[in-house]
Formats: C-alpha cells, structure tokens, sequence
C-alpha cells in the first residue's frame, strides 16, 4: 500500500471522544421536528390526493371551515400565483415554482399524494376530521408510472408547457422528458467495432426512499407584522429560509428558522414540503402550526430516488484495458424536473480513465412524488451497470476483477470526462486495501459467490460561516449553521480544539438559528466536516494570532516573537523566553482590556476532493427458494483525513447497509391505479438488523492537501458500489448476471428458473 | 375521526353482554392488527372491548392431555409454557415468526385467526395441529375447527356477537410431530409470502400413519390440503412421497400476484417449503416416539 | 366522547392522566406528559422507535392504547438512565458512536436494556434477532450490536465482581 508521505500527526483529529450531544440523544432529552412545542401550537393536516394525475376542477372547503375548532384552512389558491414568482425570482423561477406547486398543488395533482388542501386546528383529531369534510372535484387523467408509457409519443403529459432540453433543434412538441444530458470523448462506436471482447446489458433499479425514520416535521408562526419563525428538522435552516422566502414572496430576513435535531435526511431533507404550508396556516389563524406527515404521507409524498433504465456496452483488450464505453441510462423522474441526471452522467465513469466513452441520461418524469436527493444522487444507479459489466469482463478474460478494476482505475493526474484533472485521489489505493484484506482471498462454500465493486462520488464544498469566542474562562464557543445529521457536532469540536491546542471538552458547539450566524449551505455533498469544518479551523487560527498579538503586546514584542502551544502563548523575545499566558488568563482581562475574543470566518471552500471506495460482499443463495443471505462484507474508502473515526465508519457503515437494501429488497411498487402500494415500513423493506452481518471497514487516509487537515467528504459514496457489489456476488453464486434490482427471492428464482 | 369507546370488562358474560349491546364493537386483545387498523381510519368501531381484564384469557392450562389457550395470551407468553413448546413446538414458533419482540408481546394467536389475513403465521401451524377455537357470544359457546373461522380475507365466519375466548390444543400423538416455515425476503419483520405447516404421526416402524398440511398465503384463507396430508400417509417419507404430497400441495394453491410476490413463485415455494417442514416434523416425530 | 382519566405508574411515578379512548400510549406520553423520548417512526409497530416497557414487557407504544395502561407500569427511555447514572447500555452507544441521528436511539436502548435483563449473555445473533423490530438507517447496525454486546460483557463483569466474596 502506499502510505502517503504528507501524513501529520495530531492531538485530537482520529481520536473517538463522546459526541457533545450524545447524552440527550441517549436519554431521549433531544428536541427532534415532532419534539418541539410552540405555545399556543394548533396542529395541521394535509389533504393529500388519492389520484396519480387529475386536474382539480373545483375545491370546497366551506364544512371543513366551519367545523368547531377549524381555525385555518388553505388551498393552492392561498400561495402566490406562478407569474408574481417569475416577475421575482427570474432565472431561478423554474425551480421555485415546481418546489411550490410540490408543496400544494392548484390547479393539478401529478401524484397519488399530492398536497391539495391542508387544516389548522386545535387538536390532531379535529384537524383529520376537517379534512374529511374538503370536497374536491377531480377530473382524473391518465396516468404514467414507467419509462416506456412516460416516453411514448401519445404518453399523457404531466407538464403540457415542458420541453426537453439539452435537444437540439429545440423539440417542438411537449413531453415528459425534462432533460437529455451528454458527456463523452474520443470515439466509442470505433472503440467497440474493433474490440477484442464486448459487454454489454440492460439494466434496472427501482425507485428507492431515503428512509430516514423520522419523518418530516416542522412549526411556524407567522406574525401580523410579518416576521415569522419556523422550527424544523431538516438538512439545512437556510434552505428552509430561502425556499419559503421564495415560494411566499417574502423577506428572508423576516424569517428565522431554528434548526431542530434531524432524524435522518440522506439527500431527502435538502427540500420544503411542509414549512410553507404551516407558514400559510399560522397567517391565516394567527397562531403557531404544528405539521407533522405520517409515515405513509413520507412514502408517498418525499422524494424517492429515481429508478432507472441503464443500457451498456463496455469494450475492451485483451489484457483488460478498457478501451470504450457506451451508457445511456433514463432517470424515472418523479412529478417535476430535477432527477440527477447531471450528477448520474458525470459519476458513472469517474473512477475509471477510458479513452473512448459516451454517456447519455435521461430525465423522464412520471406520476410518482417528486424525487429528491438521496446520498451520492445518481451515481449508484449509473455506476451499477458499469461495475456488473466490469465483473463480466474479468470473467470473460479470465482476470482477477480487482486487478481489472486497477488496471483501468483513474490516477492522480488524469484528466475526467468533465475535463477536471484528478488531484491527490485513493481509488488505486483503496483497491490494493482490498486486494490485500484477508475477506478477498477467503474460501467460499457452496452457493457462495463474492461480488467486489468500486465507486466515487465527487463531494461538494461551498459557503460555510462559523464563528468561534472565547468565554470569560477560557472555554470555546462553536457556533455554525450546519446540522448535525451524524456526529459533526464532535468532529468540529475536535478541529477546534487541535488548532486552539486544549482539551476537547473545553469546546462546546452550537448549531444556530439562521438569525443568529451567517449564511452556511446544506448539510450535504459530504460537505459538512470539509466545508463548515474549513471555517471552523480558520476562526480558531484567527483566534489564535489574536490571543498571540495580545499577549505580545503585554510584553511588548512582536507577535511573531511568540508562539501558541498547548493552549497558551509562550514569548520566543531574547530575554523574555520565560514569559507565557494561557488562554485562561488572556481571556480572563479580555473582555474589559482590548474586548471580547471573537472571530467569524465565511468562506467558500474549494478544493474539495471525490471519494472512492471499494465494497466486497459475500452471498449466498438458496438456489430453491431465491432467498439471499449476505455473509459477509467489507468496504474500504479513500476518507482523506479520519477526524471522528466512528462516525467515519458509521457513515460506511451506514452507506454500505442503504446500498445493500436497494440491491436487495427495497423499491416503490405501484397499483394499476397509480397509488403506492407498500407505503410503509412492512411492505418497504429496509434492511432489519438480522439481515445483515458486520459491516467491516477498512479506512484508507490519504489527505486532501486543500484542507487544514486533509478532509475530504466521506459521507455519500459509500452507497455507490453495493448495488453492483452485491449483483456480482448473487450472479457469481448462481453463476447468471443478475440485471434487476431488487435481487428478491421471487426474482432470483423466476430467473433460474427460466435459464432451466 | 371519532374516538370509540373503551370498555375493560372483567368477565365473559360482561363481554358477551357489551357486543352485544353494540354492534359496531371491536374485541381487542393484543391490538397489534387492531390499532393499527383504527390508527390508519380502515375501521371505526364504535367502541372497543379490551378482553385481558378477563380471568383466563391471558395463559396456557393443560386440560385433558391438551392446551387452552386464552385468546389474549401474548404469542411470547406460549415460549414460556414448557409442555405447550414440548407438544406443538411447530404452533409456538409459528407465532413467534410474526412481527418483533415488540409485536409478539402482544399479538395473539387468536387475533392473528380472526384478523382473517391469508399470510397469517400461526394459523396453518393450529390447522395441522386440529386446534379448535372456543367461541363465545350472546347464544352461548360453541368450539369450532380453527379452519372454520376465517372465510376471505378480513373476514370471518364469527356472528355479530361472537369472539373467540380460546383456542384449544388436542393432545399431541404418540409419534407425532409438528412444524411451520415461511419464505419472507429479509429475515424478520415480514408477512409471509408463503407458509407451510406439517402435522405428523410417525409409528415404530417409521411409517406415517396420519399427515396433515396447511399452507399460508396461497389462497384467500388458510388451505389444508387433505390431499397433500394423504400422499405421505403410509408411506416412509421417501422422495416418491414427499414429491407427490408437493404436487398436491401446488395443484392446491390458487395464489394472486401482488407486492409481495408472484403467484408462480408462491406456488413454487408451497411445494418446497411443504418438503421442508415436514422433514422438521418428521423429525421430531422420531424424536418423539 | 370524552376523554378518560387513567392511572398508571409511569417511571415509577404513581400517574393520573387524560386521553381520548382511541388515543395511544405513545399520544399520551409524547402530548400529555411531554415524555417526548419515545418516538413515532411509523405509528405501525413496524420500526421500534416508540419501544417502552410495559410490565416488563417491551411494546411498540404507538400499537397500545393509552387507555389499556391503566393500573400498568410503564417505563420509557427517560428511565433508563437512574437520575445522571447512564445505563451501561446508554454509555457504551456512547463509546463505540453507535448512533448517527440519534432518533431511533431511545427505542433501541429500551429494547437493549430488555434484552440484557432477559439474557445477560447474548450471541450476536441473538442480539440481531432480538433487535429486529428497531429500524436503524444511518448505522448499518454495526456499532449497536457491538455496543449491545459490549454492555452485555461489561453488565456481567460487575456482576461477578458484585458476587465476588469480599
């Protein structure tokens, strides 16, 4: 393996200490979005259509308003209409006007679930009652749920006013393809006409949930003076502020939104459904307005990932250089544009340097909720048929598929498809971890069969504030806008207190109100730790030259005549080398000498690193039944620097098990109606903790030289690889290429049996 | 959505007097369907009867070489009765299958019966064992096979009135063995996609002298597939017979597809899981004699 | 319909308290009491995080009736912990960062601890079986088996030491 040269030793960055919030979180004392209590709080439901696609021909809400203890009822009518939206927002009006017709429809529903109407009352069960009692007149349309229909030239069309684009000439007809996007270079047709062996299939996943077990939740208070308050679960209070803003045609100043404790988000909380409404609620009644979905309207109504259609032909030589690639894949949409089509083309290859490639996506919507993010968004359905077709040619050229896989593997210095050369990356380096772990070479038994896999994912950075004071005693005050979704909370606080040079528990962290700290983006992109945790590192070290300038100016040196070790400024002066203050004692005179000790940094992180990662899974299957068990599995990543090693590997953990459920069990299922038919955690199968076997990690640190501490985003990519890694390890146990996800029994078994 | 009411009453007669006073009255016991049901707006009873205030309806006695079974008894509670497991371990297993530890601490048996679901785990495993219910209602009682109760699914044959008090376990033959299985896609938390249950006697000799099997989730109720049972009897369980008890068994099953699996997959699997589980039972079968 | 008194011991505390008839346990503790360390995931008993103690018997609360509690004793996560004294379980989730969000946490500590009262030497496999019915989707599992396992060897160390003649 290579041990990178640049590796520097730390105090804290790598240790485990207890997160700051473990206590509340072990005891039940933390305030998650259905934990919080407003005073005075009515409580909301929403109406939800029971159609896939209709047009609302009327909406009477006249018995739901008059029902005891209805204090406010709103419909589609109540939102700002599309043109005030276009007049406001400009460029960027598109987008708005999907999110806010996502969150209440008018006019037309484009899902079974869809918001129609929603009730403020005073109690939960007057507020369902008030729902019962909304007439609305539907005029049902025909609707679409799969590719093939959405993209036939008579499909019924959910948007009549969209379309395509990335089509030259401009399509002059309407169609539920929102986006072709393209990216290649050098010449695959010529590459796969002369090759020495091709490969290739049609692949498919279906539409996943994020799952995050709780679902979303929010409470508003608009005043009469027009400032309003919102508390909520989500990936980020400034994207609470800033959509809702929009969608209500408001000041973003005159919201404050609290972050409360998230219960998962994976991608799926990077968006509002909820908070507009309630902010309409609490106009319209005069009161805070709880709203709360159930499981079955987060199934229904939160953006699933978008299934797929992922036709492949791979070429290659003889001695295993791949040497072209075609891939055209079809992103099944939800109701609005936005599936991750960019991100899905751009993945897909990423790990690999070919010569000759093509890749063609597709965003064809469908009568399905709107998709939204989910970890890595796009890149496991795209990298999936790769990784298979990968595993294909290892057998058919007889070639160890780890060696394959390095032998094509992209290096520092290549140049991507995008045209962006790879930095300081570990793909070749996780896939030597991997050769090298002892599951690689163990021995399987019957029906035993071990897939292998790769990914990347190329990580985000972005705007971050985060501002950093000192106490009267010396302890450290943390303060950023980025939830903390999986242990970030320590992670800055281990950053912190390694540049201020003092113990860990000396730093406290607070995740603030969006009124109360400057703007930060989303937790998400795997940005978190590299961006927020980028400000919170350069307010340390400003604090830092602050706390060395004063003391230099106590004894009257320069401050670069001083030093900062272990929490404490030591005087380097010829003469004056016995002096020392620590920040105990600087902080102590400060506040009332040259003023408080503070320091905000806002940035826009660049420099941001890919992750890459390696999964190995063994599986056995019943060959009678179809039934797979996963024996064992190991992921191996590139994480650059650990800084909270558990919650590293929780995040591979983590990924892996999401991955492995898709692969497996998991997939929205529809009725001929149109309707979800298994909106719930029994007939949506996430993995259950007997399914699953240790989840072993092998982390490979190979830092980012653009980060103070070499981070790089760990978060997403590690649910790219299972898909394949556990399609290879199914069709290399019944020795058939499995093409369709989800691998479940009735699958597997239909499959052999038709191979018989 | 109206609050039903909630009545605990502490004898039969109070129960039986309470159903009967309200027709829109639900009998709750372990609440796991129930609630569920009322929760999600599927059912609004008017009230709901809770019946584990009732002497009896929580635990196992033996009576006659046999086992009742109050119909509030949780599905965890029957683990806990050793003579019960040393008879039908196929009955308690099958009711342990369903849901978690969370479920099972409150589902019943006889919930899981009259919930009249098809998938129901614990049913075919009572079908082969000859388990009865013991019903009461405003006519009296009346003891009915277990096999007689659920009509369709959701429905049972149970009048208005009517409840099931207990369930009831013959004493286990001499030889005789028992044992259920399911196909669910993870390893727990699944309803099943299919279910089979065998109930064997076994002599000296080895040869099966009485054979019942019972199948989950491949027609609208529970099926006892008489012919299935007949095609071991006599036999030494040899591959002949298991191979034509499997072919009764699927020429038995009338499955639909739906979101947890294909009718030909269901059918398939009864076939398999039938060898299956009577390998199990046949098993503790020899075990027994 | 009106709203019923019912009295149970609610972590110990003799306790009256109000709910419709068709609200459930997990209403009562999360609206009236504010006992809001039990959550609802999913209102179906399908993902644990509602898990308390009833009796002695670990239920999904969203699938009982707060009317049935009467008379019952009900322990919920925020007992778990005996004032600032963390159960072992609590700490070792703790040490080996067995939670990410944390909000199926409470539900698997309730059904842990349940589990180590009933079988203070589990297997892994055990511990996954018995674990089931707790929906995790941020750890992958991995860490709370561990963290389970390890209370459990940690729990029968004391014990023996406890035992041990002085």
């Amino acid at each position: 393996m290579n041990a990178p040269q640049n590796k520097r030793t730390f105090r804290l960055v790598g240790t485990r200490p207890v997160r700051p919030d473990g206590i509340d979180k072990v005891t039940g004392k933390a305030v998650y979005g259905t934990d919080f209590v407003a005073a005075g709080m009515l409580h909301g439901a929403v109406l939800r259509s029971p159609h896939a696609h209709a047009h609302i021909r009327s909406v009477d809400t006249r018995k739901a308003e008059a029902l005891a203890g209805v204090k406010a009822v709103v419909t589609g009518a109540d939102f700002p209409s599309l043109a005030s939206l276009e007049v406001s927002l400009g460029e960027s009006s598109g987008n708005i006007k999907f999110i806010s017709r996502n969150c209440m429809a008018h006019e037309k529903v484009l899902y079974e679930g869809h918001a129609v109407a929603a009730v403020a009352a005073v109690s939960p069960a007057i507020a369902e009652a008030a729902l019962a009692l909304i007439e609305i007149d539907y005029e049902v349309l025909p609707h679409v749920m799969d590719i093939a229909s959405a993209m036939a030239p008579d499909a019924p069309l959910l948007h009549d006013d969209m379309f395509t684009q990335g089509v030259e000439p401009k399509p002059d007809k309407p169609s539920n393809v929102a986006l072709r996007f393209g990216i290649g270079r050098g010449d695959p047709d010529a590459a796969l006409a002369g090759a020495h062996v091709v490969v290739s299939g049609r692949f498919s996943a279906l539409p996943v949930h994020q799952g995050y077990i709780e679902p979303h939740a929010c409470v508003a208070a608009w005043n009469a003076d027009g400032q309003a308050q919102i508390w909520a679960s989500s990936q980020g209070a400034f994207m609470i502020r800033s959509l809702t803003a929009s969608i209500l045609g408001i000041s973003q100043a005159d919201i404050r939104v609290t972050p409360l404790e998230i219960g998962g988000g994976f991608g799926g909380k990077t968006t509002v459904y909820l908070e507009p409404v309630a902010m309409v609620l609490s106009r319209k009644s005069g009161r805070p307005v709880r709203l709360e979905m159930s499981r079955s309207e987060v199934f229904r109504a939160t953006g699933p990932a978008p299934g797929g259609e992922m036709d492949i032909q791979m070429a290659a030589d003889a001695d295993g250089t791949i040497t072209g690639v075609v891939l055209e894949f079809k992103l099944l949409g939800g109701a609005y544009p936005g599936s991750d089509t960019h991100s899905g083309a751009m993945s897909a290859l990423a790990h690999y340097n070919i010569a000759n490639c093509r890749v063609t996506g597709w965003d064809v919507l469908c009568n399905m909720a709107s998709t939204a993010a989910y970890r890595a968004p796009g890149a496991p359905q795209t990298i999936f048929p790769v990784e298979s077709c990968i595993d294909d040619l290892a057998m058919k050229l007889g070639i160890d598929p780890i060696d394959l896989r390095l032998k094509n593997a992209v290096r520092p210095g290549d140049v991507g498809l995008t045209g962006v050369t790879a930095g300081e990356i570990g793909y070749v380096e996780c896939l030597e971890a991997a050769k090298a772990h002892p599951h690689w070479s163990a021995p399987l038994g019957a029906n035993q069969g071990r897939g292998v896999a790769g990914g990347t994912w190329g990580n985000y950075g972005g705007p971050s504030t985060a501002s950093v004071s000192i106490s009267e005693d010396g302890s450290v005050l943390v303060t950023t806008g980025s939830p903390d979704i999986g242990g970030s909370r320590a992670a800055m606080a281990i950053m912190a207190a390694e540049v201020l040079q003092v113990p860990y528990e000396q730093v406290r962290v607070t995740i603030a109100d969006t009124s109360s700290i400057g703007y930060s983006m989303l937790t998400g992109g795997s940005r978190t730790t590299f961006a927020t945790g980028k400000a919170v590192i350069e307010a340390c070290e400003a604090i830092v030259l602050d706390l060395r300038g004063r003391a230099a100016a106590m004894w009257s040196v320069d401050p670069a005549e001083t030093e900062w070790r272990d929490g404490t400024v030591f005087c380097t002066a010829a003469g004056k080398d016995d002096k020392q203050l620590s920040i105990r004692k600087i902080a102590a005179r400060a506040n009332f000498a040259q003023g408080p000790i503070a320091a905000e940094v806002a940035l826009n992180a660049q420099g941001f690193l890919p992750g890459y990662c390696v999964h190995i899974c063994d599986t056995e299957v019943d060959p009678e039944t179809g039934q797979v068990s996963v024996l064992r599995y190991t992921t191996v990543q590139d994480v650059g620097t650990a800084i909270h090693p558990d919650y590293v590997e929780g995040q591979m953990q983590g990924g892996a098990v999401q991955g492995i459920g898709w692969a497996l069990n998991e997939g929205y299922v529809y009725d001929k109606s149109g309707r979800m038919d298994n909106p719930g955690f029994l007939d949506y199968r996430i993995p259950v903790c007997s399914d699953m076997p240790m989840i072993d990690t092998v982390m490979i640190e190979k830092p980012n030289p653009a980060h103070p501490f070499g981070v790089k985003g760990v978060g997403e990519v590690p649910i790219v690889p299972p898909l394949g890694a556990v399609a290879n390890a199914v069709s290399r146990a019944i020795g058939m290429r499995m093409r369709h996800l989800p691998l479940t029994p009735d699958r597997i078994w239909s499959e052999l049996q038709a191979a018989e | 959505m109206p609050s039903p009411a909630f009545h605990a009453p502490k004898s039969l007669a109070d129960a039986v007097a309470m159903l009967a006073a309200d027709p829109g009255a639900r009998v709750l016991s372990g609440g796991t369907d129930l609630i569920v049901q009322l929760q999600s707006g599927r059912i609004a009873p008017s009230a709901v009867i809770d019946l584990k205030r009732i002497a009896g309806m929580i635990g196992v006695r033996s009576e006659a070489g046999g086992f009742v079974i109050g119909a509030a008894t949780p599905c965890t509670a029957l683990k806990a009765d050793k003579a019960l497991v040393a008879a039908w371990p196929g009955v308690v297993e099958a009711a342990n299958l369903i849901g978690s530890v969370q479920v099972r601490n409150r589902a019943t048996m006889a919930g899981n019966l009259c919930n009249a679901s098809p998938a129901a785990d614990s049913v075919p495993a009572l079908v082969v064992a000859g388990a009865t219910a013991v019903i009461a209602g405003p006519g009296g009682s009346r003891e009915v096979p277990v096999e007689a109760i659920t009509l369709s699914p959701g429905k049972t044959s149970l009048a208005p009135g009517e409840f099931v008090a207990e369930l009831r376990l013959p004493a286990r033959p001499q030889g005789g063995g028992d044992a259920y299985l399911r196909s669910i896609p993870r390893t727990e938390m699944d309803i099943a996609v299919v279910g089979a249950a065998a109930a064997l006697v076994i002599d000296a000799s080895g040869t099966c002298t009485a054979a019942r099997i019972a199948l989950g989730a491949v027609a609208p109720t529970v099926l006892l597939v008489e012919a299935a049972g007949k095609a071991l009897v006599g036999s030494k369980l040899d591959d002949a017979a298991l191979e034509a008890m499997a072919e009764a068994v699927r020429a038995a099953c009338r499955p639909i597809d739906d979101k947890r699996g294909t009718a030909a997959y269901r059918t398939a699997m009864a076939g398999t899981l039938a060898k299956r589980v009577v390998a199990i039972a046949a098993k503790r079968a020899g075990a027994s004699t | 319909m009106s709203k019923m008194m019912i009295t149970a011991s609610i972590n110990g505390d003799t306790t009256e308290f109000l709910a419709y008839p068709g609200d459930t346990l997990l209403d009562a503790l999360r609206g009236t009491m504010g006992l809001t360390g039990s959550k609802q995931g999913c209102g179906s008993g399908d993902c644990g995080a509602c898990t308390v103690m009833m009796d002695g018997q670990m239920v999904c609360s969203c699938l009982v009736l707060a009317a049935e509690a009467e008379g019952r004793s009900i322990a919920t996560i925020e007992s778990v912990a005996e004032g600032s004294q963390l159960h072992p379980v609590q700490r070792k989730f703790l040490e080996h960062g067995a939670l990410q969000c944390g909000f199926c946490t409470p539900g698997f500590i309730v059904a842990a601890k349940a589990l180590l009262d009933h079988n203070p030497n589990p297997t892994e496999s055990e511990t996954r079986y018995w674990l089931a019915g707790n929906l995790c989707r941020c750890t992958g599992y991995d860490k709370i088996v561990r963290a389970v396992m390890d209370a459990a060897a940690e729990m029968r160390q004391e014990h023996s030491t406890q035992r041990a003649p002085a």
